[in-house]
């Protein structure tokens, strides 16, 4: 089976439709599938549902299709860096559902594994917990999270081979493999493929069964908090 | 009374030989900077990454090597990268030992809330949730009161927790307090600063 496409249009193709639940990997605007959001925005694909750990910026990452209101509802566990993400949601275009960060990926983890629920002590006490069952294991007070199973699924990864097998870098990992694992379908876009045979298999950070479509292209990979420390 | 690089300093010794550290964003990051002498700690980073370096030299940014709070950083010797959910799974399963945190208000219970203000701008727990209920002990280091001079240590949290009873040690600009049964104890004053100064700005009870 083919999975390498020429360009992320052609790799959406058939995949998208108003209305539909999209899991994206990334971190703050690290690790993002910034072609793959680019190109659902020119797809013009409406009333979308975005399980990610933030919303981009402004003009890059999910804040382009926040720009264009293509998104409905977001599950995500800090949203702080996004104007246009609160001026929607303080005048109720947009929905929001927080979750804590772990939570949220083992939401996505184990939906690819195919939990669809599990007990976490995560939140016990809190707002996050009202009107979710509360269990006791050993004494200890649990509540239960569903999993989250998507539609689709977009990520980034470093590179890849030609049957999907994924080599991520860095800290760009982050919330690409879970939310990799939750969709039906996985697109993933990667800065280099290469040929089927050229990676280590003991070195391949997630498994080509996981990958349906990939694509190659070019990444602003941009910076949020340029730091720097000075020379000694 | 310590200013943030002292509280940052005393929240260091809290350090063992071999922990695994979470710090969170503010103060707590500065205790990077005070890590004593033959005490090896590895920093974990909650976006996936155990051994955090510090912030790189100028032209060697990487974008693919950022830390919880979206700066650049670098890697050390013993680094290691993983995916977000088995870095949860880490601090969830208590492999962390440690999270050293901000706080807006903490409960002579133990209680904590630094996420939220309701009416506020409204942007989110990230890990907080997590690294509270999971990790082995929870250090907050913050001023003792608020900008209105109102005490941060309360009888009971005003504002959303961000968890239940967390909280094991409480550093402020006044002195060093633990959670225990019935109520906070102090346990270290701040130079210059009184058990009776702490007592007066202190609306939790104090337990001897």
């Amino acid at each position: 089976m083919q999975k390498v496409y020429g360009t992320a249009g052609e790799a959406l193709k058939g995949l998208l439709f108003d209305g539909m639940f999209i899991a994206s990997g990334g971190f703050g605007l690290c690790g993002i599938p910034e072609i793959l959001l680019q190109a659902i925005k020119d797809a013009g694909t409406k009333n979308l549902t975005f399980a990610s750990n933030n919303a981009g910026v402004d003009d890059f990452g999910i804040g382009i299709l926040l720009e264009s209101r293509q998104v409905k509802k977001m599950i995500s566990s800090y949203v702080g860096e996004n104007a246009e993400f609160m001026r929607q949601y303080l005048s109720g275009e947009l929905e929001l559902e927080f979750n804590p960060q772990g939570t949220l990926a083992e939401r996505m983890r184990s939906a690819g594994c195919g939990i669809p629920g599990f007990y976490t002590k995560t939140g016990v006490g809190t707002i996050i917990a009202d009107g979710k069952e509360h269990k006791d294991f050993n004494g200890e007070t649990y509540i239960l999270e569903e999993s989250l199973f998507a539609d689709l699924s977009i990520i980034k990864a470093w590179k890849a081979d030609e049957t999907g097998n994924l080599i991520f870098r860095k800290t760009a990992r982050n919330f690409n493999p879970p939310a990799a694992m939750c969709g039906k379908v996985c697109v993933v876009e990667v800065e280099e493929i290469v040929p089927t045979g050229s990676l280590d298999p003991d070195l391949i950070h997630l498994p080509g069964i996981y990958v349906h479509r990939i694509i190659q292209g070019e990444h602003e990979k941009r910076i949020e908090q340029r730091t720097t420390r000075p020379a000694a | 009374m310590w200013d943030r690089d002292q509280m940052a300093a005393r929240a260091a010794k809290e350090l063992e030989d071999g922990m695994y550290v979470n710090l969170g964003i503010g103060i707590p990051t500065l205790v990077s900077n005070y890590i004593p002498e033959g005490i090896n700690v590895t920093l974990q980073s909650e976006n996936g990454m155990l051994g955090m370096g510090p912030f790189p030299l100028e032209g060697e940014e990487d974008s693919d090597l950022i830390n919880a709070g979206k700066q650049t950083i670098t890697e050390l010797p013993q680094t290691a990268y993983f995916d977000s959910a088995t870095s949860f799974g880490m601090i969830r399963g208590g492999k962390i030992a440690m999270a050293i945190l901000g706080a807006m208000e903490v409960a002579e219970n133990g209680d904590l809330a630094n996420w939220m203000i309701p009416g506020k701008l409204v942007k989110g727990m990230g890990g907080a949730m997590d690294l509270v209920s999971g990790v082995g002990r929870v250090i907050v280091v913050m001023d003792h009161t608020n900008k209105y001079g109102e005490s941060k240590l309360l009888k009971e949290c005003t504002l959303p927790l961000t968890g239940k009873s967390v909280v094991d040690r409480i550093i402020t600009n006044l002195g060093v307090l633990d959670v225990v049964s019935g109520g906070l104890k102090i346990i270290e004053c701040a130079d210059g600063i009184s058990e009776q100064e702490i007592r007066s700005s202190t609306e939790a009870k104090i337990v001897n």
